[in-house]
């Protein structure tokens, strides 16, 4: 805009008053200019004004914009977000021929490679997310381990339902009690918890499908429902056109001034097992195999609470969470001698009722007392309730169903130089199975490269 | 499948029965911070229904994904963050959890300040070696008040596109306080004449819109890199520095923790200076006119 100005001045300049004819051309000429420009000026605010009116306003906002130099970003390319967690730790254990829970039927669940004595390299998670399109996002988490891939999650999810609603479909982490949206990378101790433990190995990942709803309240209301195929313990995958498993789940939430805020929930599962497998002792320590089929339902209370002062996470925190379970499962068990030569109490084949009524929970406190270090007390408590076989307490058939209530006390500190690494000390008194009172250590390193992961509360 | 459906049935009834009116009054606003709270108030008086997911006493890169912010993301029309990967730590749970299709990406109802600033420092190389640089450039623009115009510029169109019936109010009350906005500029700039080319220490990379605002002149960083917490070492390398390069003053954010900005500043004989940095940060701060009224009173204290 300053150009006709200038070129006047310069023109002015340059040359002397005789040529004024010239001169008076060259104005003409700087007014021609001056009105195209107006004109243009016009056409644009008349565009502006249009655009306004419209919902795609980027456009009309760069041209609001009163400075020049306001470009709008461009946000990297369609590429998904990247990211990668490298897992591993060094474990100080005693020399065990079996670990186990007493008193509960093991959960056949996988662990990441690890759990071994000495160093072990966990599965590495390669994360990769996007938005699909307008309507949907989607995301998987593969666990990249010796000569396999697992995929823990792959799901695509709608992001345009409105009223609060979202369906999610694929493999996708439960959204029963407050651990299982986890992965490991993101537990606060280098161990899973006991009661987790017993009831899916890890956490409850579903192939299915999951209907979410988020009521319109200040306070955070949530309901969610799942259908899957219940591939996994305390299901099984069974050949048919049903559902081998349904969960229904509630949370509630909010703050409590600006320091504390808190969620609570209360979920359900449903699984169908058919011929879910039981591998035991018997009571004089003789192999059985055999397997369960029935139902099995499951209640999970969840309850999380954070503190950080004035809500400002980064240099002091607590946080305290603490789920109960009760499970009851009821069928028909059967068993049979795992070796023909080592005849067990189920020798010849035995097939009765089985019902269990159980129960347990976890504790934990995790307090970050100073920028980078945070240090944290779990503990762990099953009790095995009710077990009947054949009507009469199944502590007489099987040793590893003996009357007997596991428990564990973790204690850890960890250290991170940043949000994307963490290095862990922890020491676990481990009582989960009946005799037994073993001393544990761990060193554990967690690595998190690529795109910033955001974490659930 | 016989046997969920009543509790579906109960679900969808209940659904129904909690949705908001067809009629609804104010445009209702989810402002991750502080200051875009202030300037949608600014831009809207008593059209508009504003939710303000942070405070001034809280570090806006670290924020707990708690479930009050997603309940009152669900409700939003209008989402109004400063981008630039500032929120990226918690915002996108959010957005993924609120069940709210107006808000996401790509729609009217996302708005991102840093999409409408020339941002600075936006690093050469992208490599975590560096500390939590973001790829954009720096997010912290609000400290310059001539950015507070531009994004209030984009603002104003957005909230007039999203709510018609209002679009007249947002207008007028965007020209009126644009006008007061500009008076107060050159006045903060006529009253920060004599901080031009003083030399400065940062706490954290914060500032660089404030320092090429008012021309102050960046000496030393406490931060060894962003988003890492000063060591003694990182701090006695400071110091070392200012024995060579002197400053005048130490700032920080009301969020920051005291504890590095004080050390340097007995050490070295710098004064420490907190400025609020957002809406709230102090006494004085209760809106955007106060925030800078205040930021350039305390840096003005800071010469003596």
């Amino acid at each position: 805009m300053l150009r006709p100005a200038l070129l006047a001045a310069a023109l002015a300049a340059a040359f002397p008053a005789h040529a004024d004819t010239e001169l008076d051309a060259l104005r003409a000429e700087i007014r021609d200019m001056k009105a195209a420009y107006e004109t243009r000026i016009q056409a644009l605010e008349a565009r502006l004004q249009q655009a306004e009116t419209r919902t795609e306003t980027v456009a009309a906002q760069a041209a609001a914009q009163p400075v020049p130099e306001a470009p709008t970003q461009t946000r990297g390319s369609f590429n998904p977000d990247v990211s990668l967690i490298l897992q591993g730790r060094y474990a100080h254990l005693e020399d065990r021929s079996e670990r186990g829970i007493s008193g509960f039927m093991a959960a056949d669940g996988h662990d990441h490679g690890g759990g071994g004595r000495g160093f072990s390299v966990d599965g590495s998670e390669l994360v990769l997310s996007a938005s699909i399109d307008p309507y949907f996002r989607g995301y998987l988490n593969a666990v990249l381990a010796d000569g396999e891939v697992e995929v823990e999650e792959a799901w695509a999810q709608t992001t345009g339902l409105g009223q609060g609603l979202s369906i999610k479909g694929g493999r996708f982490k439960s959204g029963i009690g407050y651990q299982n949206e986890q992965h490991a990378h993101a537990w606060d101790f280098a161990t899973n918890n006991l009661a987790y433990e017993a009831l899916f190995g890890e956490g409850y990942a579903q192939d299915g499908v999951q209907l979410k709803w988020l009521a319109p309240t200040d306070t955070f209301l949530e309901f969610g429902a799942e259908l899957g195929a219940g591939g996994a313990f305390p299901s099984t995958h069974n050949d048919s056109n049903g559902t081998g498993s349904v969960a229904l789940f509630g949370h509630v939430g909010g703050d409590v001034g600006v320091s504390n805020s808190w969620r609570a929930g209360l979920s359900w599962l449903r699984a169908k097992p058919g011929g879910r497998e039981f591998e035991g002792h018997d009571i004089n320590e003789i192999e059985t195999v055999g397997d369960f089929s029935g139902r099995s339902r499951t209640w999970l209370a969840d309850f999380v609470w954070k503190w950080a002062p004035n809500g400002n996470p980064t240099q002091q925190n607590f946080k305290f969470a603490a789920e109960y379970f009760q499970r009851k499962e009821s069928g028909t068990l059967a068993c049979d001698d795992a070796d023909p030569a080592a005849p067990s109490l189920c020798t010849g084949g035995l097939a009765a009722p089985y019902l269990a009524d159980q129960s347990g929970f976890y504790a934990q406190a995790v307090y970050q007392f100073m920028p980078r270090w945070r240090t944290g007390y779990r503990y762990d408590r099953l009790f095995r309730g009710d077990v009947l076989f054949n009507g009469a307490d199944a502590g007489n058939v099987f040793e590893s169903l003996a009357d007997y209530d596991p428990k564990r006390h973790s204690l850890m500190l960890d250290y991170s130089p940043s949000e994307f690494s963490r290095l862990r000390f922890q020491y676990t008194l481990d009582q989960a199975m009946e005799g037994v009172d073993e001393n544990q250590f761990y060193v554990q390193y967690i690595y998190s490269l690529g795109s910033h992961g955001a974490h659930k509360f | 499948m016989t046997r969920i459906h009543p509790t579906w049935r109960a679900g969808l009834l209940a659904a129904a029965l909690l949705l908001p009116g067809a009629a609804q009054a104010a445009l209702k606003v989810f402002a991750c911070e502080p200051e875009w709270g202030a300037l949608v108030r600014e831009i809207g008086g008593d059209r508009v229904d504003v939710y303000t997911a942070t405070t001034a006493m809280q570090d806006p890169h670290r924020i707990e994904a708690r479930p009050s912010l997603i309940a009152r993301a669900r409700n939003a029309d209008l989402l109004v963050c400063t981008g630039a990967e500032l929120e990226i730590g918690w915002l996108p749970v959010i957005l993924g959890e609120s069940g709210n299709g107006a808000i996401q990406a790509g729609q009217p109802g996302q708005f991102f300040a840093a999409d409408f600033v020339a941002l600075r420092e936006k690093p050469a190389v992208l490599d975590r070696a560096a500390g939590d640089v973001h790829a954009a450039g720096n997010p912290h623009i609000q400290t310059d008040p001539r950015n507070i115009a531009r994004v209030g510029a984009a603002l104003a169109v957005r909230m007039a596109a999203l709510d018609a019936a209002d679009a007249d109010v947002f207008r007028h009350r965007w020209e009126n306080f644009s006008a007061r906005w500009t008076a107060a500029i050159a006045r903060w700039e006529k009253s920060a004449a004599p901080l031009r080319g003083v030399p400065v220490v940062v706490q954290h990379k914060a500032f660089p819109y404030l320092q090429n605002w008012l021309g102050l002149r960046e000496v030393a960083v406490l931060e060894p890199k962003p988003g890492v917490e000063p060591s003694l070492a990182s701090l006695a390398a400071v110091k070392q520095r200012l024995a060579a390069d002197p400053a005048k003053m130490v700032i920080r954010a009301a969020y920051q923790p005291a504890r590095p900005s004080e050390w340097i500043a007995a050490q070295a004989g710098v004064k420490a200076v907190v400025v609020p940095f957002t809406v709230g940060g102090d006494a004085q701060s209760g809106d955007l006119f106060g925030l800078f009224d205040s930021t350039v009173s305390k840096l003005l204290a800071g010469l003596n």
